[in-house]
């Protein structure tokens, strides 16, 4: 048994479940607490801050922090956390004048950033404001990558996308628009002193099955969405399948119902535990009455004289064993249904046909660039990678990280450091006691259940495609939902000299997390407490003076309620606010003028 | 922002008792004792004894008399019955609410003050009366409640907080006890969860007077250097003799006897109290042995804990006196008023 070292930055950051989860470590229950407190502009640059589109992820973020919140292990739902960011970034007041500067002078460093997506948008944010000439080379008219081209503007409206964008173009960054990279060599060649490639991973998968190459009306989701948010499609058959059923399929389906379809079938090979969608994607399509087809594989193209009539597929039945796998499958029988169009949504790959062999930049087997996971360098030295076309395709929050880590990296490489010493994470804890009873945060339980968005109407929704859906949280629904926020980077943290084993914090705590026990093994400890998730920490003290117990505590169940400190009558538990920073690009000077004086 | 509510949660997967309640079914309003003071560790041990043996709150009474501690019965099971009577007297009020039901689980909460002062009488009368109840005695050396005296628990020699050291003699409760016929003598600690709620369970299913002796601190009067009631000094010179475990009636008894350790004390709800003695050549079922064990250890600093006696064949009130088994306002008038010509004879008696 080793005592818990609470020293280590991570520890108190992995209580912080939604914080831990978010791959920018958003600050979630700080910036909700600046909500609760009407503080909606400090609220929005905090988010800026880690994620640097709040307004863009408060509406479309993936958000792996919500499966991962605390709230979730008391009651079915987690805090709205996503919906808050949007509340931060609807009710901001003019923050222009907070965001970073355009420097008086350049640094003389210039850097090119191929694609205009979020990743390199965040590059060009951490460093632009540091004196970086940057450069971004797109190939379509308009700026944002997928999140212009893909995400239809019914999810995020365009005017939300370009006021985020333009706060890093006000940075003096050099947008060029209509203007592809065609040629890695020459761009090499051209003195750029780092090159950032975020150029997505924007290629369509095909379904090649009979008919395909005889049939009309079959389209590439993503292609397809692309040439609606260019306006270059603008209807579609009234009968419409959608093959595969991830977040593409979800587009899909819903953007052809505003383009004039009215029957629109998602096609399912696999049962509904399967689907790759997000849950809330899937509810939002399936309100506007898309239907959703399970077990459903297919299997050919149907066409009359080249125009699809429709589809065959094969009928499935699954054996699925008690862990929930596949472990048999035998088709039952075959059905085909009519339609006007298909549209496949069946995955995404990367492709740079436009790296020549010879630029010293190497591609695995799938050929995907070999990229490190920590710098984002490629193999050719102050050429990095970052968003999709890393490691294929992801989500918006992770192209975000990726910009900050490769920023971080390209800072170094031109100013001639080691990329791989990096700075660690930092926590620092701040006491929050106020007074007898009293915190410098609601410590109290709210037992309220999560609100839920309200929707435009379903009789207006399709008039336009550019009709947002989501309507934002009401006044009450703010005031209800920040409160449901447990506040998990308030730590509980334990002073073991102090303790005089008088239980009092055991028999306070709600959840019963805590306990005292004799020394023992890890595992042992985990029964005495009842910890049952290995994924959380259980907290293992130093020897106690009186009997040499150890105190013991599940993080995995802490409401963060604060009751034990109070309880307490040494103050050997203290509730303290754990800061965690997270290094950027910049940073760097900063932290060496405060640690000179220091 | 203020809050001091514990609030009520049903974790996933929260751990229920036979009766389908979860451990804060058990809870009661929130404590207003100091932070810290042992009393609060004991009402936690007597909400988990009675969830532990999933006895329905609204089956069980809870009494006491006036202090830090008689307060404590607001402290837990909030839907059973309780009475907080006045000072000293709450074990005549249990013996009578017994002999009006005797179909409820008894539990009195009381102090050294409350139970050796002026209740010293009451205590007495109800352990020879053998009331099935379980008498829990908050042990802290001092009066708590009125900011610190000493009382009749303090040890020679401990000092008060401020001022001198206490001369007097103390009451030990566990020799009280054994002098005068109880049927189930105990000692504890507030600091010894594991020990005390498998006692207060024992003690609740014995048939007869329990009464548990726990030392329970006064963080605010008596915790400081000089004092023997102490956490320091407890957790120093705490010393466990029987240990005692309650296993119900349905459970399989997996015991070893073998190494004639282990002792099974047979209950009269068909229930098995293990006794596992920690100390040779002590038998906590010899009246006599257990009282030489117990004055002995007096003379020395050592806090002997543990089951120290018990007997389970001395006859509690209600079975002696031939009280009714159930509610009194369950049985019919006509049953319960022997009527003129009953009680016109019963007068000859007496004649
Ligand atoms: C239909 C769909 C819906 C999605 N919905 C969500 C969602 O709701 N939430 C979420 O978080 N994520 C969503 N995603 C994923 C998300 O959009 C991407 O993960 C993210 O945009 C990747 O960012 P990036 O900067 O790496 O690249 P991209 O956004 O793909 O941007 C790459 C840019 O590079 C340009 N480019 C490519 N090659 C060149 C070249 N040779 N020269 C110049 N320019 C070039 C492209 O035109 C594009 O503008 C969705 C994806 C799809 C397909
Ligand atoms: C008739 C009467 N006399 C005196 C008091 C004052 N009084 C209140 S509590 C108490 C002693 C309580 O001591 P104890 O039972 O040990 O309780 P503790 O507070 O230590 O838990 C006294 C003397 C009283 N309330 N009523
Ligand atoms: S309760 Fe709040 S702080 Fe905790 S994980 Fe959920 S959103 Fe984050
Ligand atoms: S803050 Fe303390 S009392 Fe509250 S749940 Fe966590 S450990 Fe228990
Ligand atoms: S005065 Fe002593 S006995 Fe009373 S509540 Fe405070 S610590 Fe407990
Ligand atoms: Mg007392």
């Amino acid at each position: 048994m080793k005592p818990t070292d609470t020293s280590d930055p991570d520890y108190f950051h992995k209580v912080v479940d939604c914080q831990w989860a978010c791959p920018a470590h958003t600050p979630v229950p700080a910036y909700i607490r600046l909500i609760s407190q009407g503080k909606y502009s400090d609220a929005y640059m905090l988010n800026r801050a880690s994620n640097v589109f709040p307004g863009i992820l408060g509406r479309v973020c993936d958000r792996p922090c919500e499966p991962a919140c605390r709230r979730t292990r008391v009651e079915e739902e987690p805090v709205a956390i996503c919906r808050l960011k949007r509340v931060a970034a609807d009710h901001r007041g003019d923050i222009t004048d907070r965001l970073p500067k355009k420097p008086k002078n350049t640094n003389g460093k210039k850097i090119a950033l191929v694609g205009a997506g979020p990743a390199s948008f965040t590059v060009a944010n951490d460093l632009a404001p540091l004196g970086y000439e940057c450069t971004i080379f797109e190939k379509f008219e308009k700026p944002g990558g997928l999140m212009r081209t893909n995400i239809p503007a019914f999810r995020l409206p365009e005017d939300v996308l370009m006021e985020e964008l333009g706060y890093i173009l006000d940075m003096g960054v050099d947008l060029k628009l209509g203007s592809p990279v065609n040629s890695m060599k020459e761009l090499l060649k051209e003195g750029y002193d780092a090159i950032f490639v975020g150029t997505g991973a924007a290629k369509g998968k095909d379904l090649r099955l009979p008919g395909r190459d005889e049939a009309s009306n079959i389209h590439i989701g993503i292609e397809w969405l692309e040439s609606v948010a260019f306006e270059h499609i603008e209807k579609i058959g009234k009968k419409v399948l959608i093959i595969g059923v991830g977040n593409t399929a979800m587009d899909c389906c819903r953007t052809s119902l505003r383009l004039g379809a009215n029957d629109v079938k998602v096609m399912a090979r696999k049962p509904r535990a399967f689907f790759k969608a997000s849950p809330w994607e899937l509810e939002d399509a399936e309100e506007e009455n898309v239907e959703i087809l399970v077990n459903h594989s297919p299997k050919a193209f149907v066409h009359k004289g080249g125009r699809l009539t429709g589809m065959t597929f094969d009928l499935m039945e699954y054996d699925i064993d008690s862990s929930g796998r596949i472990v048999d499958q035998k088709i039952v029988g075959e059905t085909t249904i009519p339609c006007d169009d298909v549209i496949l949504a069946i995955g995404q790959n990367n492709a740079f046909p436009w790296i020549e062999e010879t630029c010293g930049i190497e591609f695995d087997k799938w050929d995907v660039p070999v990229v490190d996971k920590v710098t984002f360098e490629s193999t050719q030295k102050g050429v990095f990678f970052g968003g999709d076309s890393a490691f294929g395709p992801l989500n918006i929050i992770w192209a975000v990280q990726h910009g900050h880590e490769a920023a971080i990296s390209i800072h170094k490489y031109c100013q001639g450091e080691s990329l791989t010493e990096r700075r660690p994470d930092k926590l620092t804890l701040e006491p929050t006691k106020m007074g007898m009873f009293e915190w410098s945060y609601n410590n109290s339980f709210d037992d309220s259940e999560r609100r839920e968005m309200d929707h435009v109407a379903l009789t207006e929704r399709f008039a336009s495609l550019g009709t947002e859906v989501e309507l934002g949280f009401s006044p009450e629904k703010i005031a209800t939902e920040v409160q449901r926020c447990l506040n998990c980077d308030m730590q509980t943290v334990f002073d073991a000299p102090k303790c005089t084993e008088c239980d009092a914090c055991i028999d306070i705590c709600p959840v019963e997390c805590l306990t005292l026990a004799p020394p023992a093994e890890e595992a042992v400890l985990r029964e005495a407490v009842s910890a049952a998730n290995d994924d959380q920490a259980l907290f293992i003290s130093d020897e106690l003076k009186f009997t040499g117990r150890v105190m013991l505590k599940d993080e995995d169940v802490c409401l963060h309620c604060g009751l034990c400190a109070e309880r307490c009558p040494t103050a050997a538990w203290d509730m303290q606010e754990g800061i965690v920073t997270i290094h950027h690009a910049g940073d760097q000077e900063l932290d060496e003028i405060f640690e000179a004086a220091e | 922002m203020v809050s001091f509510t514990k609030p009520k949660i049903r974790r996933k997967n929260e751990p229920t008792n036979d009766i389908g309640l979860i451990r804060s079914d058990y809870d009661g309003a929130m404590s207003t004792l100091c932070a810290g003071c042992g009393h609060d560790s004991v009402t936690a041990a007597m909400g988990r004894a009675f969830f532990e043996l999933a006895i329905e709150p609204y089956r069980a009474v809870k009494v006491s008399g006036i202090g830090c501690s008689s307060k404590t019965t607001t402290y837990f099971m909030s839907q059973a019955h309780g009475n907080n009577t006045v000072h000293g007297r709450m074990p005549a009020v249990a013996t009578g609410a017994m002999a009006a039901n005797a179909d409820l689980t008894y539990i009195g909460v009381s102090g050294d003050g409350d139970s050796l002062s002026i209740g010293l009488g009451q205590l007495v009368h109800a352990m020879r009366r053998n009331v099935n109840m379980l008498y829990m005695l908050e042990n802290n050396g001092v009066y708590g409640l009125t900011k610190g005296q000493f009382s009749a628990a303090a040890d020679i020699g401990s000092t008060a907080k401020k001022g001198g050291a206490n001369e007097m003699a103390p009451i030990d409760p566990c020799a009280l006890a054994l002098s005068v016929g109880a049927t189930f003598v105990a000692r504890s600690f507030s600091g010894d969860k594991e020990q005390l709620v498998n006692l207060i369970k024992a003690g609740l299913k014995h048939k007869g007077f329990a009464i548990i002796d726990v030392t329970s601190p006064c963080v605010s009067f008596n915790d400081h250097k000089g004092s023997t009631k102490s956490y320091e000094h407890t957790f120093k010179y705490y010393h466990k003799a029987v240990h005692a475990d309650y296993v119900p009636p349905s459970a399989e008894i997996r015991a070893s006897y073998e190494d004639g350790e282990t002792m099974p004390i047979e209950l009269h709800d068909g229930g098995v109290i293990n006794l596992r003695k920690l100390d040779n050549g002590y038998d906590p079922t010899d009246r006599a042995s257990a009282f030489s064990k117990v004055l002995e250890s007096g003379q020395s600093d050592e806090i002997l804990t543990g089951l120290l006696y018990i007997d389970e064949t001395t006859k509690d009130m209600t079975t002696r006196k031939n009280l009714p088994k159930r509610a009194l306002n369950t049985i019919d008038y006509a049953e319960l008023n022997p009527g003129a010509n009953k009680m016109a004879g019963l007068m000859k008696e007496f004649g």
